[in-house]
């Protein structure tokens, strides 16, 4: 069984690269006994959201301009 | 290849419908935005400039009417992304020369997050983010998200914003930092575990109850 440490960070080269069946297997059988992974595996997914949403220039937006939000998103892997 | 997104609108009637890019006090606003955004990722004030005014001039020159300044913005951020990864991946060495040796260092780092046995620290635990999707409408997480990139190491901050800013692929920003793949694997786990943290506990833990622990 793969550690927090080792998941966390196959987690992180998933937005790299595709993992292989062995390490999305043992990612699954992780995440499915740890919720703090889980959490974290969630939030690799809004930080890309946030970032992606930085390089559009919606830091300067502020409140109120949610029409743009997630437009010209998708090609997330 | 950098003018590509440039390329796109005719050229047509220039000056006759660019719209927010006439209003002076808009405009500054976005360059100086730009030059924010230029400089975080190329670490030098001048050839940040240089891009930003490339990018608005590639703007100005292919004047077309915009469906509003979110469309505008836009654009001329993907102009701009274009110029910054050109430059990035022009400037082949321009990275420190110990960046092996710190890359152990932020290994070794993690102690703080995990144990021995490489599980969470019961402090460390990622809580769930409430309500990610509505934190880029609001003007005050920008500002906490800034100041988080700014806390992250140098090396860290630049690469993952190479990647996730400028969406450079892996075998690029190893080429434009000199760093093998797995060094490159260690800084951007690192840099995300950083920054997660940071916005946990500055934004989305905040005011909730992270479960009975902190």
């Amino acid at each position: 069984m793969k550690s927090c440490r080792e998941v966390t960070r196959l987690l992180s080269e998933a937005q790299e690269r595709q993992l292989d069946g062995g390490e999305r297997l043992a990612l699954r059988l992780h995440l499915m006994i740890c919720g703090a992974c889980r959490n974290f595996s969630h939030q690799m997914t809004s930080l890309r959201h946030i970032a992606r949403a930085y390089a559009r220039g919606a830091s300067g937006d502020g409140a109120g301009n949610k029409s743009g939000r997630d437009s010209g998103q998708g090609e997330d892997s | 290849m950098s003018e590509q997104t440039a390329r796109g609108p005719a050229p047509g009637q220039a000056g006759e419908d660019t719209g927010p890019l006439t209003d002076p006090g808009y405009l500054e606003e976005l360059r100086h935005q730009m030059q924010r955004f230029a400089t975080l990722q190329l670490g030098d004030p001048h050839l940040a400039e240089d891009a930003v005014q490339e990018a608005l001039v590639g703007a100005l020159k292919n004047a077309r009417s915009f469906g509003g300044r979110a469309a505008l913005k836009t654009w001329v951020f993907a102009i701009l992304k274009n110029k910054i990864a050109d430059v990035l991946r022009q400037r082949s060495r321009y990275v420190e020369a110990d960046s092996l040796l710190r890359a152990d260092a932020e290994e070794s780092d993690l102690d703080e997050l995990f144990n021995k046995r490489g599980h969470w620290r019961a402090e460390e635990r990622p809580a769930k983010w409430a309500d990610p999707e509505a934190a880029v409408d609001d003007r005050e997480f920008w500002r906490i998200f800034e100041a988080c990139l700014d806390h992250l190491p140098g090396r860290q901050a630049r690469v993952f914003m190479m990647r996730e800013f400028i969406e450079l692929e892996s075998h690029e920003i190893c080429a434009a930092v000199e760093i093998t793949v797995s060094n490159l694997n260690v800084t951007l786990h690192r840099a995300r575990l950083r920054l997660r943290e940071c916005l946990e506990n500055n934004w989305f833990a905040r005011g909730q109850d992270r479960g009975g622990e902190a």
